[in-house]
């Protein structure tokens, strides 16, 4: 692999149950291009964790995964309500997530954390009533 | 732990050296030390992707909750040993805590 690869997918917005589909995808896609396993888990914790985001806060989007040797982007973008405060939604334990969500084992307040810990950069871009765009980066050790 | 196996009785003697109890997945997601084992309360989808994301291989279904169908699918399709014990999660994790799983951070 020289050249990077690119993978897009849709994140269903309405289907709680199928959450997840497209970082379990990606899982495969690495274990099949031969990154190590700890490479391959950090992707796709931080990717199903920002999948699960846009599902439950934001009615869905898309996330779009460019593959090379030295590093791994994920980029993950929706047209939901954005973040109003994205110091407070990095701390660990806040969150706004309904009972509803939370009885389903999620809105712990550690999506967003767990993001950045697993990433080696990730960068919030937020607009009220617009969306929100973060991009991770997990870098490949050679 | 009295549990009945759901799916995966073919793995059965594989070993197991640490384990995790939770009923929020985000939690178990935060603490990555190759836990093998997830108890959990929890009856979703969700539950058996955060075992496939984690990379473990059974999932301990605790006070008797029983998966639907498609959850054990998906657990077949992974590999992964599914089973239900009548217990409540703090008796199941002591059970397996005092035969020597002794588990990573780990948050109840």
């Amino acid at each position: 692999m020289s050249e990077t690869i690119q993978f897009h997918y849709d994140v269903d917005g309405e289907n709680f149950t199928s959450a997840g589909e497209a970082s379990v995808q990606i899982k495969q896609k690495l274990r099949q291009l031969g990154f190590t396993p700890d490479i391959i888990r950090r992707v796709s914790i931080a990717m199903y964790e920002g999948e699960i985001n846009m599902v439950i806060h934001a009615g869905g989007g898309v996330a779009d995964v460019f593959v090379d040797p030295e590093s791994i982007k994920i980029i993950l973008e929706d047209h939901g309500p954005g973040i109003s405060d994205i110091s407070l939604a990095m701390q660990e334990g806040f969150s706004t997530a309904t009972d509803t969500v939370r009885s389903l084992g999620f809105g712990a307040g550690m999506g967003l954390p767990n993001m950045k810990r697993y990433t080696d950069s990730m960068e919030i871009d937020s607009e009220l009533g617009k969306g929100t765009k973060i991009t991770m980066v997990v870098n490949v050790p050679i | 732990m009295n549990a009945n196996v759901i799916c995966g009785a073919d793995s059965l003697d594989k070993d197991v050296y640490s384990a995790c109890g939770s009923d929020m997945m985000s939690d178990v997601l935060a603490f990555v030390k190759d836990q093998a084992v997830l108890l959990t309360g929890l009856v979703n989808s969700q539950v058996i992707r955060t075992a496939q994301m984690m990379d473990m291989q059974c999932i301990v279904f605790v006070r008797n909750k029983i998966p639907a169908e498609d959850m054990i699918t998906l657990a077949k399709n992974s590999g992964l040993v599914l089973l239900a014990t009548p217990l409540r999660m703090y008796e199941a994790c002591g059970i397996l805590y005092s035969k020597g799983l002794t588990g990573s951070k780990c948050n109840e």
